[in-house]
Order: C-alpha cells, then sequence, then structure tokens
C-alpha cells in the first residue's frame, strides 16, 4: 500500500498524560509523528490534536482505531490532504543589514505574502502562513542569504465536509 | 413498590465521614466489594498499610515475597472469579516490579487495579527517594492510569479505576497516589462510577450485521468456529455451546477461549495455533465461514497472514472494534457483548448437522492420535513425558480442576492435553508469556476458588523465575497443587534450538536444585517421581491432600512439542514431527 500524508484529528479530555498515552501508539509502530498541534477544541475543555504521518492508510487506520480506544478519548478521525483545509506557520530571523544588502530579499517578503512581525538593528522576523509547501519553497529562496533561526509549527486542519463529531460533542457538552 | 423506592432512597443517601486519605482508600476498596489484595509495604504507602491493619477482619492483605508475584496473583484471583484483582506496592522499585504483571494483564485484558505510593507531591520531580515515574512507564501497558496528588480525588478516581478495569474489554489500571494524599483528611462519600463520557466500553450491536452473519452461517458448507477469551470475559459460554449445537458447527479454541466449552463436547474439535491441534490448524485454510469469537488473531494462532483463512469469509465477533480489520479482514464485524450478540444471532440460526465436514476433523484427529497423542500420553519409551503426567491429573481430578500453567513447553502440553468441564479453569500467560507467571497466578486462583482443586503447571525454568512465592503458600496454608515438570532445561528455547538453530543450546541447560528440599524448608509436603510405575499413585496422593503439595515430576529432557507451525509459516503446513 503507498504511503502518503495523513492528518489524523483526535477529540479528547483535557487530561495530563494523554500526550504521552497517544505518542507512545506512534512509538509502539515505529511510526513518526511528522507533525502536532494541541489545541482547544470547538467545545469547552475538549481538546483537539492534530497529528501528521507519512505512511499507509491500512496503518493510518490502525492507530486511529487505536487512538479512539483509549479511555479519554472521545472520538478520532483521519483525512488526506484534499479533504481538508490545513495551514502551517513559520517564523523566520533574518539578519537586518540584508533587507538593504539584498534586494532580492524584498521581493520574497513581497512574494511570499508572509508579513514582518518585528524589525530591530539586529535582525528582523518574518511570519508565514500557509501549506507546508509554500513554507518550504520560502525557506529555500531565504536560504541563500542565510536564516538565523527558523521554526515551522504543526499542522491545523479543518474539514472540507461536515463533521459527524459536531453533533457528538453537542451530546457531550450536554451531560 | 414503596419500599423499594425507600430502600434505593436510603441507599442513594450520602453519609460523609471526615477520614485520610489512607483511611478512603481502605474504604474505597471495601465499598467495590474487594476482600482481598496482592502486595508489598514500603517507605511510600506506608499509611494505607496502617490503615490495612485496623480493617484487617475485613480486607485480607496476602505479603507476596516480591510485587511481580502480586500482580499475577491478583491476576489468577480475577481470571477465576471474574472479579478485579487487586495489588498493591511502594513507589518505586515496587512500583516497577509490577510492571510485567501490568503488561499481561493489558494483553490477556484481565481486570486488575494496581495502587502505588509516591512520594509526597512537593518531592514530586525532584529525584526523590523511590521515586520514578510509574505513571510515565506504566502507560503502555496499562488500560488508564492516575496520578493522585489531592486528597479529595481518591474516591472519585478509584471508583473510575474499578469502573474502567472491569467495563468492556477489561484490562489493568494504575492508581499512584502520593504519600501526602495518603496522610492528608477529606470529608469522604463513595459513589461507585457508571460512566465516564469520553469512553463507551460496549458498541451497541448492529442489528444488520447479525442478520449478514446469520445469512452467512446458515449457507456455509464447511463453516467453522474460533473462539477466544471473550466467550469467557462476555459470560457468554451458554451461548456459544446453544449456537455450536444449533447449527451443528466445529468450533476450535485459542489458549485464552480454553474451558469456555467442555473439552469433551462432540463439536469441541481442539485448539488452534502454533502447538495446536492438526485438524483446527489445517482445516482453517478449508473452511467456507470463518466464525472468530472473542479472538484477536494473534500471530501464534494465524501463522502467516498472507496464506491464513483466504478461502473463507470471515465474521468477526469482538466487544473492541480496533480488533475489527487488525490482522485479518473482516467480511462481517459484529461489535458488542458477544452475550448479547450471539444471543440475537441465535434465533436468525437454521438448525444444521454437517457431519461430513465435522468427519474432516475427526479425520485429522485420528493422524494427530496415531502419529503424535498417544505417545504423547499413553507413552512406551523410558521417560516420562508431560502429556501423561496431565492426562494423569485429569483422571484424579475428574477433569474439575482449575489448571494454571507458566509459559512453555508444559503451558502447550497442559493446554493440549488438559480437559476441562467449567469455564474459567485454564489460567496462563498468554499474550504476553511471562515466565514466573504460574505459581503466583495459582496462589491468587486457588484463593478465588477455595471450593476447587488448583493445580499449578510449572517448568523448572519458569518456576525459578517466582520460587519464592512458596513463602505465601507456607505461611497462609493455601492448598495448591505445584507441579513441576522438570527437564533441567529452559525446554522451549531449547526445541527452537534444535529445530531452527542447528542444536547449538545456548544456555537452555539447568543445573537445578534439589526442588523437593527446597519445598521441604518452606514446610510444604513434597515429593519427587522419576518412573512411571510411581506417577499415578503420586498424582492421586497429591490430589487427595488437603494440604499445599509439592510434585516433581522428572521428564524426558530432550522432548519437543509437536504438531507445531513454525515461526511465520503457514496453518495449513503445521508440523507433525
Amino acid at each position: 500500500m503507498e504511503k502518503q500524508w495523513y492528518t489524523i484529528s483526535v477529540y479528547s479530555e483535557n487530561n495530563v498524560g494523554l500526550l504521552n498515552r497517544i505518542s507512545g501508539i506512534f512509538l509502539k509502530r515505529h511510526i513518526n509523528i511528522e507533525g502536532l498541534n494541541v489545541s482547544k477544541s470547538e467545545i469547552e475543555h475538549v481538546s483537539k490534536f492534530t497529528i501528521v504521518v507519512y505512511t499507509t492508510e491500512d496503518w493510518t487506520r490502525k492507530i486511529v482505531q487505536q487512538i479512539e480506544k483509549q479511555v479519554e478519548v472521545i472520538k478520532a478521525f483521519y483525512h488526506t490532504d484534499d479533504e481538508i483545509i490545513y495551514q502551517e506557520s513559520a517564523l523566520f530571523k533574518i539578519a537586518s543589514h540584508l533587507l538593504f544588502d539584498e534586494r532580492q530579499i524584498q521581493n520574497i517578503i513581497k512574494e511570499s505574502n508572509s508579513q514582518i512581525v518585528t524589525v530591530n538593528r539586529e535582525f528582523f522576523v518574518l511570519a508565514k502562513t500557509g501549506r507546508r509547501h509554500e513554507i518550504d519553497e520560502m525557506h529555500d529562496a531565504l536560504e541563500p542569504y542565510g536564516i538565523m533561526q527558523f521554526v515551522r509549527s504543526g499542522r491545523i486542519a479543518v474539514t472540507k465536509a461536515t463533521m459527524p463529531i459536531t453533533e457528538l460533542l453537542t451530546e457531550f457538552q450536554e451531560n | 413498590m414503596e419500599t423499594l423506592k425507600a430502600q434505593k432512597k436510603e441507599q442513594q443517601k450520602q453519609t460523609t465521614m471526615r477520614i485520610t486519605g489512607a483511611e478512603a482508600i481502605i474504604q474505597c476498596l471495601l465499598a467495590e466489594g474487594v476482600d482481598l489484595i496482592y502486595g508489598y509495604p514500603g517507605g511510600a504507602i506506608m499509611p494505607v498499610y496502617d490503615e490495612l491493619y485496623k480493617f484487617q477482619d475485613r480486607l485480607t492483605h496476602i505479603l507476596t515475597r516480591h510485587e511481580q508475584g502480586a500482580t499475577h496473583a491478583a491476576q489468577g484471583y480475577a481470571r477465576v472469579t471474574g472479579k478485579v484483582g487487586v495489588a498493591m506496592a511502594t513507589s518505586g522499585p515496587g512500583a516497577t516490579n509490577l510492571v510485567t504483571g501490568l503488561a499481561d494483564a493489558q494483553i490477556d485484558s484481565t481486570p486488575m487495579v494496581c495502587i502505588t505510593g509516591q512520594v509526597p507531591r512537593h518531592l514530586l520531580g525532584s529525584d526523590a527517594f523511590q521515586e520514578t515515574d510509574i505513571v510515565g512507564i506504566s502507560t503502555p501497558v496499562t488500560k488508564w492510569n492516575y496520578q493522585v496528588t489531592k486528597v479529595e480525588e481518591i474516591p472519585e478516581i478509584i471508583a473510575k479505576a474499578f469502573y474502567i478495569a472491569k467495563s468492556g474489554r477489561p484490562g489493568p489500571v494504575l492508581v499512584d497516589i502520593t504519600k501526602n494524599a495518603q496522610f492528608d483528611e477529606l470529608d469522604f462519600s463513595y459513589e461507585k462510577c457508571t460512566g465516564v463520557r469520553s469512553y463507551k466500553p460496549v458498541p451497541q450491536p448492529d442489528p444488520q450485521a447479525i442478520e449478514q452473519a446469520a445469512e452467512l452461517i446458515n449457507k456455509a458448507k464447511k463453516p467453522y468456529i474460533v473462539f477466544g477469551q471473550g466467550v469467557i470475559l462476555g459470560e457468554a459460554e451458554a451461548e456459544l455451546k446453544a449456537l455450536v449445537e444449533k447449527a451443528g458447527i466445529p468450533a476450535a479454541w485459542t489458549i485464552l477461549g480454553l474451558s469456555a466449552m467442555e473439552t469433551d463436547h462432540p463439536l469441541n474439535v481442539g485448539m488452534v495455533g502454533m502447538h495446536g491441534n492438526y485438524g483446527p490448524n489445517v482445516l482453517t485454510n478449508e473452511c467456507d465461514v470463518l466464525v472468530a469469537i472473542g479472538m484477536r488473531f494473534d500471530d501464534r494462532v494465524t501463522g502467516d497472514l498472507n496464506t491464513y483463512a483466504k478461502q473463507a469469509k470471515v465474521i468477526h465477533f469482538d466487544i473492541d472494534p480496533a480488533e475489527i480489520n487488525k490482522n485479518v479482514k473482516a467480511d462481517v464485524a459484529v461489535l458488542g457483548n458477544a452475550k448479547e450478540t450471539l444471543g440475537m444471532l441465535l434465533p436468525l440460526i437454521n438448525e444444521n448437522k454437517h457431519e461430513a465436514w465435522l468427519a474432516e476433523f475427526e479425520k485429522k484427529h485420528q493422524i494427530e492420535y496415531n502419529e503424535l497423542i498417544e505417545k504423547d500420553i499413553h507413552p512406551t519409551k523410558e521417560g516420562l513425558t508431560m502429556g501423561e503426567v496431565i492426562e494423569q491429573i485429569n483422571q484424579a481430578s475428574g477433569q474439575n480442576a482449575v489448571i494454571v500453567s507458566d509459559v512453555g513447553q508444559h503451558q502447550m502440553i497442559a493446554c493440549r492435553y488438559a480437559k476441562f468441564k467449567q469455564t474459567k479453569s485454564n489460567i496462563t500467560s498468554g499474550g504476553l508469556g511471562t515466565m514466573g507467571f504460574g505459581l503466583p497466578a495459582a496462589i491468587g486462583a486457588k484463593m478465588g476458588a477455595m471450593d476447587r482443586e488448583v493445580v499449578a503447571i510449572i517448568g523448572d525454568g519458569g518456576y525459578q523465575m517466582t520460587i519464592q512465592e512458596l513463602g505465601v503458600i507456607f505461611q497462609h496454608n493455601v492448598p495448591v497443587k505445584i507441579v513441576v515438570l522438570n527437564n533441567d532445561h529452559l525446554g522451549m528455547v531449547r526445541q527452537w534450538q534444535e529445530l531452527f538453530f542447528d542444536r547449538r543450546y545456548a544456555s537452555t541447560v539447568m543445573t537445578n536444585p534439589d526442588f523437593v528440599k527446597i519445598a521441604e524448608g518452606y514446610h510444604i509436603q513434597s515429593r519427587r517421581v522419576t518412573e512411571r510405575a510411581d506417577l499415578k499413585e503420586a498424582v492421586q496422593e497429591m490430589m487427595a491432600s488437603k494440604n499445599p503439595y509439592f510434585l516433581e515430576v522428572k521428564v524426558e529432557k530432550e522432548d519437543n512439542v509437536f504438531p507445531m507451525i513454525p515461526s511465520g509459516a503457514s496453518v495449513a503446513d503445521i508440523r507433525l514431527k
């Protein structure tokens, strides 16, 4: 079976130790977590994990079954990239003199649709939100000039289709 | 009606009392109906032990000689009673010694609650004396775990622990309680847990799936049932038997399913898996509908998955949705408790007999009997066989004993040849294969079923992993019958070395102590058998004893267990020699 990118969404109780329990499910099967984001969800006191993996659908399905089996997990889903709207964010820290010495930098900023978060004498910081390949492209464009620091967030995603979780969570909230 | 209501109201009336966390733990256990726990004291759990001292008339604590023994004893108790076994230990090494038992209970779905002491909250993360992150360590081997750091959490968390351990697919739960929470006081009241909002222990059966299953079964020419422990855990023995008899379907079992159906039932065709019976393995690849009930297609059951039952439509009954399509793809998946789903299936099943199909199992059995079984249980060669010892136990016990086995050759022989009339009677470490399980599990099994004979069948290797639990048998006069089948080898590993590693017997030869003298050191009546002529009488003497009894049987040193599906081979390629 062919490997591809899958985004796993996990709705759970917000409890200490659950992250360890969930990450253990990947560890046990030697599957690397490529991206991880934990945040609150549309329902109060319900956390949402967004986990990105590169593997086969068979493995993804089994992992989701195992995740959903955990006592504190309400529901888990997986989706391919086509089925979701997703974004990642990145920050680039770059030496300030490059803004003046390298004209191309300004073009990259304009073309990439990134924002300048801060500027001081030593460095400036660019923020970029988009798909992973867009961030990768911007990274590749800036790299020849020197990037002082780079960081990219985990993926966040919502589905294109209506999710049955909405009803389930409403019920859940009433309990 | 009115009185019933009044009674209920009375029960609901919460009475609170001001007590310490340590006493609250005991009160929780009592409220859960616990009267027996296994454990080992130490610094971080001392407040609880102090309370155990005060409550010893209502709650018996058995001091095992190692915390691992406490977990296996709790497992043995749970497996024989269907109740939750309880084990207790201190922090640090006490807690880490529970890990093997937790892993065993997790993979074999055994309901168990382990309570560990932990260093006081203000010392957490400081590498304090006997501090260890047992919640982190035990996460992959527990169904659920939790660290209590505030006294107020104790009743709710312990209630939740028992509920989670027992409900749905059972499993082990660990509750780690910091010492400050044991010392502090709370206004105590207890309410049993009846649900956790994120947890759906028993899926709702789908009538459509059950109809599809019935249709496949009714149309089948060669239907075949393989059942596992799900039948026992779901208390679905009667429903299974009714299904098997009504539809005339031959039924085989996994080692954890053993004893869910009486061994001598004409439709009970035997054991599947690596050392299972010939027919049940070979015919897996000839059936047209495979009905798997409460089993998980473990690799030791299926052999090579690419050649496993490919010709058959597979119907999978299980309580755990994560088991569906995990190893074998199901054409029809029926989720739910087996008692409920089989109960719904039964009225839809047509009466049938599959005599020609059943005769194929009989034919294969004859081949296996002539080739192997007869030589195993009625040997004519000089050395004693493990099989003949089990056969003698069958005869002396009238097939009514609880058989607890350890892990290795003797375990496979015990599962192959021990006969059962009652359910919950075969206790063994199936999934994890934990050597050392047998002796402490037998203690727990006996204490859970004092009216039954409990016979522990153990090899000389596994016996020495938890031999110190003889101390419990002696101190509490637990009348367990211990049979060590001594071949002076780690027999199963030696067998693999013989078959697959050119007889290079690396570290499998054991120079053993005088086991009879060791048992005598614990004042346990003991006997050694080296000759066939003495075996029957020795087994009878053991079974007749009202006290603990140790029997060592010196068996053939280099016997192998057959049939055998070599690792990774197909069930169809099972070897008779």
